[in-house]
């Protein structure tokens, strides 16, 4: 069942749900960073309104950067901002920023330890017409192996502004990842959020579950629907909102590994590189046992509607459920 | 005046020492920026070699970092840290990182090395002072092969947009990169009308002029609403007869015997006068 102590949404497993998209999350958080601290700035590369970045540039038109189409530009100068104390959030999609800018970001703000929040849009399968281009299914990948450098996938509205005013109080270099379609708002206001901690969203009915489900960004809500079914079939299930890929909750990760003895990890990235490959780490090095991975399979995407997509590329509860019980095969 | 040169000649020594011991690294870019090196160091720029991280001090950039020898051994001679420690460039455990990093020596304001950004963060750092209100300078040291990068153009285009007058540029142009001359392997002229085409105010001058490169940094001062750049023509490896024009030095370090008739040359200013050191 929804773990009760995170008082999560309650009307998450209703019809009538309150759909909202991350990025517009990720607005409201940085308009409240800007007026908390007048040393938080924005910078985008033309893309200020499907970024959300509007209010933030209307309400604070002095401290916000319009970049124009040149992420290479807008993350360097991003780090010269941050040099000279400034804490600067850097908005483009995440297929060019960083897809397009990575060395900068790694030699100019990683490396430097600058304190620049870079805000990944319009990631992962849910940009689905634009297709593949603007598809980015590699950047946790690219973040996640930087030194000095986070990696947070808020799964919903709510938690993308905890986790954009977070990020304003926090030292150092921070990848955001966002998405662009409405999807569930799962948590609420008052469900706590810790950059670094993984929470248990979905408790399994019994005390040791049969398989530790892990998901991150939007796709945590079919990995809920999933537990939701297998527990239907009398297999308990355990589900962890990884909402921070880097630095992983090692040890909520392994105490619930622990207890299954299977995970199944869900994303929208590609299975490598990403929460799974993260996961995978983890549970090789400290805790050897069956995993199966849900994620895009060394492929690119294409054009079509978000949910045509998942299904097309086996991203929802249906393929969750199948490699739940593949996986609890495979502990005999 | 004669002081300043004197001192741009202590760095040429100090550029071939350190990298002789080194055994790797770039001799030519160093050699022929000791001059304004020593021109910023030691007259234009304010800055507190004690107190490194002075608020209201005039930034220096560097963008093209693979020159940092000869930042390294003006910081040293102005007194940032021990002349002794230049041995240690490039070496395990030194602050003297094989390009600048950041934090881990004073007086080096970022990291540089991967061509092209230097420009941009000096952007970042100008709106940060404006936007404070401070009265600092802020200058950006280029190479011209690194104009071959799109970032470069990308960060002129965005310094006229903000109409950073409180920055200016200082391209070095040596005509030489790694495999070549600049204009046979990605030409750059004319650099001027570029940098006119973009909306900037630009000067051009001899690199190793130092009263010239003064009053240049007074007039890029002066010019409101626009950047402006310094095109400073240089002869890479000045200074050492045998490295100056050749760009098989743009990379490499001298050997120790290389570095014997360099340094021979330079202490008694190309024969002209004897070496207290014989």
């Amino acid at each position: 069942m929804l773990n009760p102590n995170l008082k999560l949404n309650p009307k998450i497993l209703n019809e009538e749900c309150e759909l909202k998209p991350t990025r517009a999350g990720f607005g409201e958080g940085l308009v409240e960073a800007g007026r908390e601290n007048k040393n938080v700035v924005a910078l985008c590369a033309d893309l200020t309104e499907s970024t959300r970045n509007e209010d933030f540039a209307k309400e604070f038109s002095d401290r916000f950067f319009e970049m124009g189409v040149a992420e290479q530009n807008m993350v360097t100068v991003a780090a010269g901002l941050a040099i000279a104390g400034k804490i600067p959030f850097v908005s483009s999609y995440a297929a060019f920023s960083p897809g397009r800018n990575w060395e900068q970001i790694r030699t100019t703000i990683a490396y430097n330890d600058a304190n620049v929040k870079i805000a990944g849009h319009h990631a992962g399968l849910y940009t689905g017409p634009d297709g593949a281009t603007h598809q980015m299914l590699e950047d946790i990948a690219l973040m996640r192996t930087m030194p000095n450098m986070k990696v947070i996938v808020p799964c919903d509205a709510e938690e993308a502004r905890k986790a954009t005013l977070t990020s304003s109080k926090i030292w150092g270099p921070i990848y955001l990842r966002f998405a662009r379609e409405k999807t569930r708002v799962i948590t609420s206001k008052e469900t706590s959020f810790e950059v670094g901690k993984a929470e248990l969203f979905w408790e399994s009915n019994k005390k040791k579950p049969d398989l530790l489900i892990c998901a991150c960004g939007p796709l945590v809500y079919e990995a809920i629907l999933a537990a939701q079914n297998l527990e239907k079939e009398k297999i308990s299930v355990a589900v962890l909102n990884v909402h921070t890929i880097k630095p992983l909750d090692e040890k909520t990760i392994l105490h619930f590994a622990r207890l299954a003895g299977a995970v199944v990890t869900v994303e929208e990235h590609q299975i490598v590189g990403g929460l799974g490959s993260a996961v995978a780490e983890l549970l090789t090095a400290k805790a050897p046992m069956p995993l199966e991975r849900i994620g895009m399979k060394d492929e690119f995407g294409q054009s079509g509607k978000p949910t045509e997509l998942f299904d097309f590329y086996g991203l929802n509860k249906e393929e969750i459920i199948k490699a739940g019980k593949k996986v609890i095969q495979r502990k005999k | 005046m004669q002081y300043l040169e004197k001192t741009a000649n202590r760095i040429r020594e100090q550029i071939v020492g350190m990298l002789t011991e080194a055994g790797s690294g770039h001799s030519a870019g160093p050699l022929g920026m000791a001059d304004i090196f020593t021109a910023l160091y030691f007259h234009v720029l304010h800055h507190n070699p004690k107190n490194p991280n002075w608020v209201e001090r005039d930034r220096l950039i560097l963008s093209n970092g693979h020159i940092c020898p000869v930042q390294y051994a003006t910081l040293a001679l102005a007194g940032y840290f021990p002349i002794e420690e230049l041995t240690t460039l490039r070496k395990i455990n030194s602050r003297l990182q094989g390009h600048p990093h950041r934090g881990s020596l004073p007086g080096v304001e970022t990291t540089s090395g991967p061509l092209g950004s230097g420009l941009s963060q000096a952007i970042g750092v100008a709106l940060a002072a404006r936007l404070d209100g401070a009265k600092h300078r802020v200058y950006c040291l280029l190479s011209d092969g690194e104009h071959q990068e799109g970032n470069t153009w990308e960060a002129i285009m965005a310094t006229a947009k903000y109409k950073l007058s409180n920055l200016t540029a200082i391209v070095d142009r040596n005509n030489i990169q790694i495999d070549g001359f600049t204009e046979d392997i990605m030409p750059l002229e004319s650099l001027r009308k570029k940098y006119e085409a973009f909306g900037w105010h630009v000067l051009e001058i001899d690199g190793h002029n130092i009263s010239r490169f003064v009053d240049a940094t007074r007039e890029a001062a002066a010019v409101y609403e626009r950047p402006t750049v310094i095109i400073a023509h240089t002869i890479p490896g000045k200074g050492v007869s045998f490295m100056e024009r050749d760009y098989r030095w743009h990379g490499k370090p001298p050997t120790k015997e290389e570095a014997k008739v360099a340094l021979k040359e330079l202490r008694t200013l190309g024969n002209r006068i004897q070496s207290e050191h014989e």
